[in-house]
């Protein structure tokens, strides 16, 4: 039995008829084409799948589509504005924070969601932010750089 | 990673919600916040036909104080507790705990009414709800029932909710700030091994102690607390008593840690709660 | 544009990309998610396909019923092995070992099923969902039979047998015999034993993998989209299996979403998927499960180890005698039996020992093969060298600098041949040992540690000293060619396309070789295009692993260069009517000796080049070359990891509180990319050292299937690293580059090893095995209470 579903994704909003067992995150992958959201494990551990609903990060492959019909919902893809980088996007260049870069759409996510709670974070809090990212090239520390960079450069 | 297939219904009040769960049945599994039954329904590990959507229910997410108690809808997540300042100010042990669930992400999502009624044995909550004396209160096809929190945590992943009725809040006493989690993650799950809640009462020279990863069910640790019962706080006094945390308690054994090194780190973090919830006294 | 925001508030610089910190070219399709990776495709008319796989460790496939499935709508197709086995090829070990038994590797089961996630059919489907819900309605009926999971019993003669048909566990014996070691012991003061276990570890790249196929029927040619490492190995490898000739083949690797070796392979779900795009004339899809993965992916190291060593007591190490048992696994994957053998010839660490005799036997079991795991055999030697070189110095009562001092090989006397065979190109052990020191503030370290000890405080200090082999390698030393190729084309416009065979997964080359590329043709980077990752571009190619892409493909890019220089010359020489002996070339630009008012830029020669009209007798046009670059020898990139790390009594938890590297890989192109290899090996291997285990129960059932069991390292889980470098020349490649992929990895297991037990060396514990948990700390703690 489909079930109709209309979310509004990067600002445009989405109808469509969707199976209750699918997930967020394929319903932005597959039925969006949005292929920024990435898919990294099957428990909800690794956080590739970070996306914003109504301004909230959460892990979209543990949320059902129809669990977010009428939400607004920010992926990486929705990040830049006009053609200019977000801080969290601008720090995780500047300061290599990836490498495979198959992580990094959920990690800047959680980066973003993160400094908007804590606009001057200290790395420690940082790294705690990000304990639900996991990274296995880079060892954390430019992502952690990327992040205080990312913080500074909201300031300025 | 794909769930088999369900329907779905999403209800808008408690009354609809415990109406479909009467008309399916066993058939049926609710979803709060979905961090325990999503993974299992993508292994396959769950397979409900029907999934009631309880997360459009409006009154069934609040922090309150009523009748000099703290009462907290069922799915409140755990960032709203984390972040909450009536709770920091009149029960601090929730944002303390809170903040050591899973993380951000999980903690913006999933609730702690699910997070209950799923009784992990290593979840984080069942040690809070214990040492605070919590009560739940369970809305069914009969009316409302209260169950204390001695009484819902039954057995591994079984609460005291039955198949049709809805955990709808949970009631807790205002407490000082002498309050105190230490929690041993697991590292790969970030779930707790050994999860020590504690609370301290100076004027009536009490401790409860709740205790969560260690055993089958999260239980209180009356060993200690009887030891500690009109005794002075003293480092002393806490060291001994904690080493009867895990006292006629059967501990879970497994690959992160034997039952031994359970039964130890739950005297370890035991101490260390109470070390902790002291180091707050005025 | 790609200058980091420090070097462009110097003021931007247009020359001298190499050696400078540069962003990176590849990352905004990245970090905006508009980049590629395989489950990124979707083709028309795309099927999907999901594997069957065993639940057993061992067992007998008594009836595969599919009834029961097929009924399902939207289901295109379910293949047994009944069904491909005999159309298909075996999946090949690269690198055998003469003498050695390993089975027929059907690319699904037969009649056996050997290890938990073994294919055993596969099924097609319209849609992702109809493929999963058919997987569950396949009926297999299976006889269990005795599981082989211990390597060390599976050599008893009572053992089970992993491969019943062989009549023996045992894969292959690979023995090294260098120097005259029985001389050196009986030249020895004191002989001591070790034993040391290398726990089994999975690779878990955060992308899973995953291919899809499809097949041009008009072309009779298949295009094979793979979450690979090595699309050029594929390509080499796949045609046989799947029956197709070379050149009616193409290998696609888009974004790669890691692969620390566990993508360095050619797996039976590549070859099933494309067999099942041309069976179906329709484009099919497969990607893998975390589950899968965990079960199904190569798993790297899992070797015991029983070690004598030769010591003298002014704490000469002279030789040492290894019996190393290397637990493969159910069959040889590509690189299988080539992993311990790399143990075995990096035994002699950085030091001058006289005589190795190694020994490996390699052993089947009931589980996932091993294979390369990021350092490949080198961490397994550098662990068990750097444990010998404490336990020697503990031993003698020496200092564990002194003892390291006194058994390097001095800077002069590079190249240094080992007793292994192998001759280090270049080196400065003590250089980077004396900065790693500064680095730490040594002696503060040490003041440290008396002071915590003095409070009862487990406080320890560890150090390794370590030196690996990249670049691999010489061709004559690998299985299938050890050259990297590489292409330069300046384009009609002058902009210049540099075609690489070493493809990338995260590494950065995009950038590294565009900053080598505008060095070496003097133009400005943003003009440069790097292409990688399809067999179709790039023709030839050896892949990157083994710390070898910028050594190799790097080199290759140069003599490329150098061949459009040469030739360009010819073409400015007609222009400016002159001889091209006389031509000089600086900066991109080339003119006459001496007379630099009248030059020619690359814009102008490459459109005279294509255009064709002014072109000297004999000339060819364009402007482009390919090379392939030969290395003489491989590389030997080396350093000191220092660590401070407290333990906690109580729960036997490991603190890092200090960690200092510092990494020699020769010349650095990127020294930005450099310090993200580093950071991201060392924390790839402090999961090791603290977390990370593969763990099988006795039936064979894998424990760890999930990132719920199996632990990485998260970000509170990292120190703030210290890291500096020393540059110490390659003579093997112009560029003088060493490799830096698996250095981090390579260094840091050991220090941090050593750094443990050390803390715990108060208590009386010399040495305890990785990883090292809380409960496994504890123990030993325990333990030495109760006997004192």
């Amino acid at each position: 039995m489909k079930t109709p579903v209309k979310i509004r994704v990067n600002g445009t909003l989405r109808e469509s008829e969707v199976e209750p067992r699918l997930l967020l995150v394929q319903f932005l992958r597959e039925v969006c084409g949005l292929t920024g959201t990435h898919i990294g494990c099957e428990t909800g551990v690794c956080g590739a799948c970070t996306i914003l609903v109504d301004g909230q990060a959460v892990k979209s492959c543990t949320m059902l589509a129809v669990q977010a019909d009428g939400s607004e919902v920010t992926t990486v893809e929705g990040l830049s504005r006009n053609g200019k980088l977000h801080p969290v996007q601008e720090g995780f260049w500047e300061c290599h924070g990836l490498q495979c870069g198959y992580c990094t759409p959920g990690m800047i996510m959680t980066a973003v969601h993160f400094l908007e709670r804590n606009a001057s974070p200290s790395r420690d809090e940082i790294r705690h932010a990000l304990y639900g990212n996991l990274c296995r090239c880079t060892g954390y520390s430019h992502i952690i750089d990327a992040v205080e960079h990312a913080a500074k450069k909201g300031k300025t | 990673m794909i769930p088999a297939m369900f329907d779905y219904v999403r209800p808008a009040t408690l009354e609809e919600a415990l109406g479909h769960l009467a008309k399916y049945g066993e058939d049926a599994k609710v979803l709060a916040g979905g961090h325990s039954l999503i993974p299992a329904m993508k292994l396959r590990l769950s397979q409900p036909k029907v999934v009631v959507d309880i997360g459009r229910i409006g009154d069934l997410r609040f922090i309150e104080e009523r009748d000099g108690k703290i009462a907290i809808g069922a799915m409140t997540t755990h960032y709203d507790i984390e972040s909450s300042d009536l709770l920091k100010r009149s029960c601090p042990l929730l944002p303390e705990v809170a903040d050591k669930i899973g993380d951000i992400q999980v903690r913006n999502k999933g609730t702690i009414g699910g997070s209950c009624v799923h009784a992990d044995p290593a979840g984080d909550w069942p040690a809070a709800m214990l040492a605070l004396d919590a009560e739940f209160e369970i809305t069914g096809p009969r009316g409302s029932r209260p169950v204390a929190a001695k009484d819902f945590f039954v057995d591994m992943l079984t609460s005291a909710v039955e198949p049709g009725e809805i955990l709808k809040l949970i009631r807790l006493p205002l407490t000082a700030k002498t309050v105190g989690y230490a929690k041993f993650t697991q590292k790969a799950s970030g779930f707790a091994i050994a999860g020590v809640a504690a609370v301290v009462d100076k004027a009536r020279k009490s401790v409860t102690i709740g205790v969560t990863g260690v055993a089958a069910k999260a239980y209180r640790a009356a060993g200690v607390e009887s030891a500690l019962s009109g005794s002075e706080l003293s480092t002393a006094n806490i060291g001994t008593a904690s080493q009867k945390a895990a006292d006629g308690v059967d501990p879970l054994s497994d690959i992160h840690a034997s039952a031994e090194f359970r039964a130890h780190l739950a005297c370890v973090q035991t101490r260390r709660a109470l070390e902790l919830a002291v180091s707050r006294l005025p | 544009m790609y200058l980091t925001e420090e070097l462009a508030a110097k003021g931007k610089v247009a020359r001298g990309y190499v050696g400078r910190a540069m962003k990176r070219v590849e990352d905004p399709r990245l970090i905006k998610g508009i980049a590629s990776y395989v489950d990124d495709l979707k083709i028309p008319g795309m099927l999907y396909a999901q594997f069957v796989r065993s639940p057993h460790a061992h067992a007998e496939i008594k009836s595969i019923l599919t009834d029961g499935a097929k009924v399902l709508p939207g289901l295109v197709g379910i293949f047994t092995g009944a069904d491909l086995n005999d159309k298909l090829g075996t999946i090949p070990c690269a690198s055998p070992i003469s003498g050695g038994r390993s089975p027929q590797h059907t690319v699904l089961a037969g009649k056996r099923v050997y290890f938990v996630g073994h294919p055993v059919a596969v099924v097609v489907a319209e849609t992702r969902a109809i493929a999963r819900d058919a997987v569950d309605l396949v009926d297999v009926d299976y006889e269990p039979l005795p599981a082989v999971m211990d390597p060390e019993k599976a050599l008893q003669e009572d053992s089970a047998l992993t491969h019943p048909e062989l009549g023996t566990n045992v894969a292959f014996i690979w023995k090294l015999p260098a120097g005259d070691v029985d001389a050196a012991f009986k030249e020895a003061d004191k002989v001591f034993k070790l034993r040391t276990v290398q726990p089994r570890v999975t690779p878990m790249a955060i992308e899973p993998r995953g291919c899809v196929a499809s097949w041009h029927a008009g072309e009779s040619s298949l295009t094979l989209w793979t979450s690979t490492q090595v699309p050029h190995l594929v390509r080499t490898l796949l045609p046989d299996l799947i029956r197709i000739p070379e050149n009616k083949l193409r290998i696609v690797t888009p974004e790669v979403g890691g692969g620390f070796g566990s993508k360095l392979n050619l797996y039976a779900e590549e070859v099933v998927i494309s067999h099942l795009a041309m069976r179906l004339e329709r484009p099919v899809k497969w990607i893998e499960g975390r589950r899968e993965n965990a079960a199904t992916t190569i798993h790297g190291r899992d070797q015991v180890a029983e070690s004598e060593i030769a010591i003298r007591n002014d704490g000469t190490v002279l030789a040492i005698r290894s019996k190393i048992i290397a637990d493969v696994g159910s069959y040889c994957q590509l690189l299988t039996p080539a992993i311990p053998t790399l143990t075995g010839l990096m035994l002699c660490g950085c030091y001058k020992l006289k005589a190795v005799l190694a020994e490996v036997t390699g052993v089947h079991t009931n589980k996932m093969s091993t294979d390369a795991y990021r350092g490949a055999g080198r961490p397994e030697a550098t662990y068990m060298i750097e444990r010998i070189m404490d336990l020697v110095a503990g031993e003698l009562g020496m200092d564990q600098v002194q003892v390291r001092l006194k058994n390097m090989p001095q800077p002069t006397e590079f190249p240094f041949n080992t007793a292994t065979g192998l001759t280090y190109d270049s080196g400065n052990y003590q250089a980077a040992l004396a900065k790693a020191q500064d680095l730490a503030e040594w002696p503060k370290l040490l003041q440290e540690r008396e002071t915590a000890r003095k409070e009862g405080r487990l406080f320890g200090i560890g150090l390794s000293t370590y030196v690996e082999i990249c670049a691999l390698g010489p061709s004559k030393i690998m299985a299938a060619g050890g050259w990297e190729w590489g292409c330069v084309r300046i384009e009609i416009s002058g902009k210049v396309t540099v075609i690489t065979g070493a493809t990338p997964h995260g590494q950065g080359q995009e950038t590294s070789f565009a900053q080598i590329a505008a060095d070496w043709l003097g133009i400005p980077m943003e003009d440069i295009v790097v292409l990688r990752g399809d067999t179709a571009t790039a023709h030839f190619g050896r892949d990157t692993y083994g710390s070898r892409a910028t050594a190799l493909g790097g080199t290759a890019i140069v003599m490329s260069i150098e061949k459009i220089i040469e030739k360009a010359k010819k073409l400015a020489a007609a222009l400016l009517n002159s001889k091209p002996e006389e031509i000089e070339f600086e900066n991109g630009k080339f003119f006459v000796k001496g007379k630099l008012e009248e030059t020619i830029e690359w814009g102008r020669l490459a459109s005279e080049a294509y255009i064709a009209k002014n072109l000297p007798p004999g000339l060819e046009p364009g402007l482009e070359a390919s090379s392939f670059f030969e290395p003489s020898n491989c590389t030997f990139p080396f350093g000191t990891h220092i660590v401070a790390v407290d333990v906690e009594r109580d729960t036997g938890h490991v603190n890092i509180l200090k960690y200092v590297a510092v990494d020699d890989c020769g010349k650095q192109v990127n020294p930005l990319l450099v310090e993200g290899q580093v950071q991201g090996g060392i924390t790839q291997s402090l999961g090791t050292a603290l977390m990370e285990r593969t763990v099988y129960d006795e039936s064979g059932q894998l424990l760890t299937g999930e990132f719920m069991d199996y632990a990485i390292p998260r970000a509170p889980d990292i120190p703030e690293y210290i890291l500096g470098s020393t540059e110490t020349p390659s003579p093997s490649n112009p560029l003088g580059v060493k490799g830096v992929g698996e250095a981090g990895t390579i260094g840091a297991t050991p220090a941090i090893a050593n750094a443990v037990i050390d803390a715990l060396s108060p208590l009386g514990i010399r040495h305890l095995d990785l990883p090292f948990t809380p409960e496994r700390v504890w123990r030993a703690m325990k333990e030495k209470e109760a006997r004192s």
